[in-house]
């Protein structure tokens, strides 16, 4: 199993040719405790960069890219009763969204965790 | 962070506590500390929360005259609200005006013995006391006050709190003012805030901030509290930002605030008008406004935020207005939200419309406040 970072603090694991997004938890940590979370409509296609869900801390709310290409195929409909479970357990429980990836090349250009672990400091 | 940034009294201390300070009206402030802005906003609901609020602007109004009497009138010719008969140990909330009606500042007014208090806005203290000052200099003297700290205690424990620190604050009741020590500080406490909880306000000499600080920090059922949650309890407590909810653009009869106009200073009344904007203001007492401040609760759980668009219709075609503040309001249990909409939409109950990323989310205009007051009367 592989998971890939982005330098706007989200990861991506890839199963199979889906890819399970959610934010890191340096990125859970900056934002504080999240009150609402939600993604791009299921069938949605997005570009890479495009925003495919949004989450909104008590003070703002911040877009999440797509890390890659793809079309929105769920949400984890958990956070919409518990938003928080994002800043609990940012890299599992509190995944996001799911994409199917349309271009598995984009993959390569993305962080590892070394890479990402340097971004931060 | 950047040099140009002040510093409270309390600065080290907020470190101390893991505060996470950010850059607020020139000064470096903690928007939350560990427990985050849910929890401090919770805990201030069912406990008591401290507040730095020492960045807020403190200064003395006295009359070269001496007499106090004189003061309170020279400053009814800057704001709306009756100040002559404020009573000693008595706090009022007003606001200074312009020529048009605007609102230049929000602003606690306090009486002790022969003194006026002011608080104002951090972002507006140095515009403000320059005004007064410019305005009223001929009969008054402004004696800002910069090395006065400010600290809130909110909540419904902080009566308790406060009176086992200082036996005589058992004795306030909300809007008074009194004079006593808190663990050897000289303080002159308020017992108001601007969460909607009961409470005080405590301003002591900035040397005594910490002690008075760590006294109350030290009681069992007080934990500090940031601006973030500062932010979320007013918004709940119906209370209006200065710059988001009123400012320049808005009157205080559009802001839903003529309550803090007194008889005396409306038309007929015995020293009615004589302030800046008094003809437009009393004008719309009596003639009513084109738009109102109201609250609005959205339904679902996503927050509209200042700016937001609101709508008479679900296709978003008819705009009525829009949000000046929002966020989710923790204890409200959803999405909080203040705004102007047409005075035809602003009856508590009518259904709007309130645009959230290209969508048109169904929402109420609400009674303020969100949450009923504790206040101690």
């Amino acid at each position: 199993m592989t998971v890939y970072y982005t330098k706007e603090h989200e990861w991506l694991r890839v199963e199979g040719d889906v890819a399970v997004v959610g934010i890191t938890a340096h990125a859970a940590e900056e934002l504080g405790e999240l009150v609402f979370v939600e993604a791009k409509d299921e069938g949605t296609e997005v570009a890479q960069g495009d925003s495919a869900a949004v989450v909104e801390s008590v003070k703002a709310a911040s877009d999440i890219y797509a890390p890659v290409s793809g079309t929105v195929v769920g949400f984890n409909t958990a956070l919409s009763d518990d938003p928080s479970l994002v800043n609990r357990d940012p890299e599992a429980e509190g995944w996001i969204l799911k994409l199917r990836i349309a271009d598995a090349g984009q993959l390569a250009a993305l962080l590892d965790a070394d890479g990402y672990a340097a971004l931060i400091g | 962070m950047s040099d140009s940034l002040l510093r409270t009294p309390l600065y080290d201390l907020h470190l101390s506590l893991g505060g996470r300070m950010v850059p607020f009206a020139g000064y470096e402030m903690p928007v939350q500390y560990r427990a985050g802005v849910m929890a401090e906003h919770q805990h201030t609901r069912t406990a008591a929360g401290l507040f730095d609020v020492s960045h807020m602007g403190q200064a003395h109004l006295h009359a070269r005259s001496g007499r106090v009497e004189d003061a309170a009138l020279a400053l009814e010719r800057l704001v709306p609200a009756d100040i002559l008969s404020l009573k000693t140990g008595r706090q009022r909330y007003t606001q200074l005006t312009d020529g048009k009606g605007g609102i230049l500042d929000d602003l606690m007014v306090s009486r002790l013995g022969d003194t006026l208090i002011l608080v104002v806005n951090a972002a507006c203290k140095d515009a403000d006391l320059a005004h007064i000052a410019a305005t009223l200099g001929e009969d008054c003297i402004v004696e800002p006050l910069p090395d006065r700290a400010l600290i809130a205690l909110q909540g419904p424990q902080a009566g308790a709190v406060l009176a086992r620190l200082a036996p005589a604050s058992a004795d306030m009741r909300f809007m008074d003012v009194a004079a006593f020590e808190v663990a050897g500080v000289p303080c002159v406490a308020s017992r108001s805030g601007y969460t909607g909880e009961d409470g005080f306000e405590l301003g002591m000499a900035a040397d005594g901030a910490v002690r008075v600080a760590e006294a109350l920090l030290a009681e069992p059922e007080v934990a500090p509290a940031g601006l973030g949650a500062r932010d979320s309890l007013r918004l709940e407590a119906g209370l209006c930002l200065y710059g988001s909810d009123i400012d320049r653009e808005t009157t205080p009869v559009e802001g839903a605030l003529e309550w803090s106009i007194q008889k005396s200073r409306r038309a007929s009344g015995a020293r009615a008008g004589g302030f800046p904007g008094a003809d437009i203001i009393l004008g719309q007492i009596e003639g009513g406004v084109s738009r109102r401040r109201v609250g609005i609760a959205v339904e679902g759980r996503a927050p509209v935020r200042g700016g937001a668009r609101l709508f008479a219709d679900e296709a978003g075609t008819q705009p009525v207005g829009h949000v000046t503040s929002g966020a989710f309001g923790p204890t409200f249990g959803g999405p909080a939200a203040m705004g102007y909409v047409e005075t035809a939409f602003a009856a508590t109950g009518t259904p709007l419309f309130a645009e959230l990323r290209g969508r048109y989310l169904p929402a109420t205009v609400a009674a303020l406040p969100f949450v009923a007051p504790g206040f101690k009367r």
